[in-house]
């Protein structure tokens, strides 16, 4: 049973004339993904990867009862594009751009509450229904069906670490990128939640890293509410204090975010820690053998 | 962008938050000026560091000598590894009570949050749970007139405090939203006979919405080859060891850095030269890495947007160019890997699929040289 996204779901992409945009939307075509329209003002009545392309995403909804969208620009136009595809009534929406303002980021989440929308992201690689349809920029051949979900603060690295479990011939039910940045709409609970009530889901796989406390909550979530088998991995063992690890949220600040901490919340709630990408296959056999 | 204390401060002002008469100096005589015309003062040196206080970066005086005297002894220290340059002398206030306030960013609810406390003065980490009172602000409200009293009722605040309180409040609420603040720290905040004063000020400022504060100076902490891959627009840190490291994504690189100190090496750097670079910037990346004179480079690929055709062409043409004269361990996956592969091949250059097999290839690696 695929959640937030399946086939049918309908996407509109905002900023699609853009190189990103439309490199993107031609991959997410290819995957299976129903792209209903482009939104890039100004360039309205083009078209792109045989996409319409529209002014607005009112309009852009309006021709095509369109539910989600994904966005494509720079930073600093992101607040506008995001608010104006939650006012026109779009329920997902993934922030694919990096180094949005914090305050932005916040005033796009507390729209979205009011609008009972789902933000993923923001700098989000996105999220993926494997075998059905994408919203996002991950790499198409990585994603194949099977039993395991799979939830992310990263992108490359869950890459990698789904790219070892499609080796070792284990597919996903849904895969989630949170993002990396310190206000992120959809939390690792939010996922947690979802994948649980996922009759297709049989196990979980969340690949944390330093930083915030979003491992630590999900840690106290699992403990009480989770009856499916998590693994995690955590990147960020030898990361120094104060620094910022390419991620915004990856920083250990007075103290507080450290690998150990979140390491020992999660074993306590009897998730089994991976040390190393390679060995999140072997534990993922074992808890889907065990079930 | 952390701010300095009496940056902060000139923030405050514009916001019409009560602070010290103050001036900010550089050399100790100055220091001694001000005592004459603020009679008592405090003498707090300027650096970004938590550490100040206990580091003995604060000083008094009440006369000239005095004042020259701590002042000179304050900029001759060192604090947490940082140079004193600027002394900021202030008058000494009448306190009656020292409260703690701060507004920072609670990531989890995706709002403002006010963390507010009577027990100020001290380390906010030592303060007690439950004498700290949190309030997250939803972004659409703002700053309530009823937030703010609740605030107090929490705390137990009544009287001339809770109206000084309610009035103070809104406008470091305000300033931290105009100025896209992700803290703004006041401790300790001083009750004084004439209402309450910001004694100190922790303010920073987001580092993504610094371009539409171009009044803000620019204060970095950085390294000056941190500053040199910021202008390349790369995410770099330097580390302690001989292994020079270069991946694609933060994640990665991360898991990268961990998987060395797993077996056994040390990595010298985190560089993660993000998605989908080009070929100028594949080569600047690794020019930068050569440049700290590493023992052995260790080279991470799992191409999505990132082409591993660019990456092997960039190495090519650094080799070319500057040499490549250290041992390198490669690993190459994803986007046109196979022409990555070809062009490797040509100059020399075996590459490895799996991370595991070209990290650990990369610890021996520094045994033999």
């Amino acid at each position: 049973m695929p959640i937030y996204i399946d086939q049918n779901t309908r996407v509109v992409v905002q900023g699609i004339t853009g190189r990103q945009g439309s490199f993107h939307t031609g991959q997410m075509i290819a995957y299976g993904t129903k792209i209903v329209g482009g939104v890039s003002p100004g360039k309205g009545g083009q078209s792109v990867e045989g996409v319409p392309v529209y002014n607005s995403t009112f309009e852009a909804v309006e021709h095509h009862s369109a539910e989600a969208s994904i966005l494509f620009m720079p930073a600093p136009f992101a607040k506008d594009a995001a608010l104006e595809a939650l006012d026109a009534g779009l329920k997902i929406i993934v922030l694919i751009p990096e180094s949005i303002p914090l305050h932005d980021a916040m005033e796009i989440m507390a729209y979205a509450r009011q609008k009972n929308a789902v933000v993923v992201g923001p700098n989000t690689f996105g999220l993926v229904s494997s075998g059905n349809s994408k919203i996002g920029i991950m790499p198409n051949r990585y994603f194949v069906p099977g039993p395991v979900g799979v939830v992310s603060r990263s992108g490359t690295l869950c890459y990698e670490i789904v790219g070892h479990l499609t080796e070792n011939d284990i597919g996903t039910t849904t895969v989630v990128g949170l993002g990396g940045d310190r206000v992120v709409g959809l939390h690792f609970i939010d996922v947690l939640k979802k994948f649980e009530d996922d009759p297709a889901t049989e196990a979980v796989v969340m690949v944390g890293e330093i930083g915030g406390s979003a491992e630590e909550e999900a840690a106290a979530h699992i403990a009480s509410s989770m009856t499916k088998p998590v693994i995690a991995y955590l990147a960020g063992k030898s990361a120094p204090p104060g620094k910022r690890m390419g991620h915004a949220g990856a920083i250990i600040e007075r103290g507080r975010g450290t690998f150990e901490s979140k390491a020992e919340a999660l074993s306590k709630a009897g998730v089994k820690v991976a040390d190393l990408p390679t060995a999140v296959p072997p534990l993922i056999k074992t808890a889907l053998a065990d079930k | 962008m952390k701010l300095y204390e009496y940056l902060g401060k000139e923030l405050f002002s514009k916001y019409d938050i009560p602070v010290p008469r103050g001036k900010l100096v550089e050399r100790a005589d100055q220091a001694g000026q001000v005592v004459d015309e603020l009679g008592g003062v405090v003498i707090k040196s300027q650096v970004l560091s938590g550490k100040r206080g206990k580091a003995g970066g604060i000083g008094f005086a009440s006369d000239f000598a005095e004042a020259e005297k701590e002042a000179a002894r304050i900029l001759d220290l060192e604090i947490d590894g940082l140079a004193t340059e600027k002394l900021l002398i202030e008058e000494k206030i009448e306190i009656e009570q020292e409260l703690y306030l701060a507004i920072t960013i609670d990531g989890s609810a995706h709002r403002p949050l006010v963390l507010a406390s009577l027990d100020g003065g001290m380390d906010v980490e030592d303060v007690a749970e439950d004498r700290m009172i949190s309030w997250p602000v939803d972004v659409t409200l703002g700053m309530q007139g009823y937030m703010a009293r609740e605030i107090c009722r929490r705390m137990g605040v009544t009287g001339n405090l809770q109206k000084e309180l309610v009035k103070f409040l809104p406008k470091l609420y305000r300033m931290f939203r105009e100025q896209d603040a992700e803290l703004a720290e006041i401790n300790p905040l001083a009750l004084t006979p004439d209402g309450l004063v910001a004694a100190d000020a922790k303010v920073t400022i987001d580092d993504d919405a610094l371009y539409r504060h171009q009044e803000l100076p620019r204060i970095t902490e950085k390294t000056a080859l941190e500053l040199k891959a910021e202008e390349l627009d790369l995410a770099y840190v330097e580390l302690e060891g001989d292994i020079a490291v270069m991946a694609n994504g933060a994640g990665i690189t991360m898991a990268t850095l961990d998987m060395v100190k797993h077996y056994g090496g040390e990595p010298a750097n985190f560089l993660d030269f993000g998605g989908g670079a080009d070929l100028e910037k594949t080569s600047q990346s690794l020019e930068l890495l050569l440049g700290t004179d590493p023992k052995v480079l260790l080279i991470n690929i799992f191409g999505g947007i990132t082409r591993c055709d660019v990456v092997a062409e960039a190495f090519v043409r650094v080799k070319d160019n500057k040499g490549i004269d250290l041992p390198v361990s490669f690993r190459l996956v994803g986007t046109n890997e196979s022409e990555g592969r070809t062009i490797l091949e040509k100059v020399g250059i075996k590459t490895f699929t799996s991370m595991d097999e070209a990290v650990r290839h990369a610890v021996e690696l520094t045994g033999t040289v």
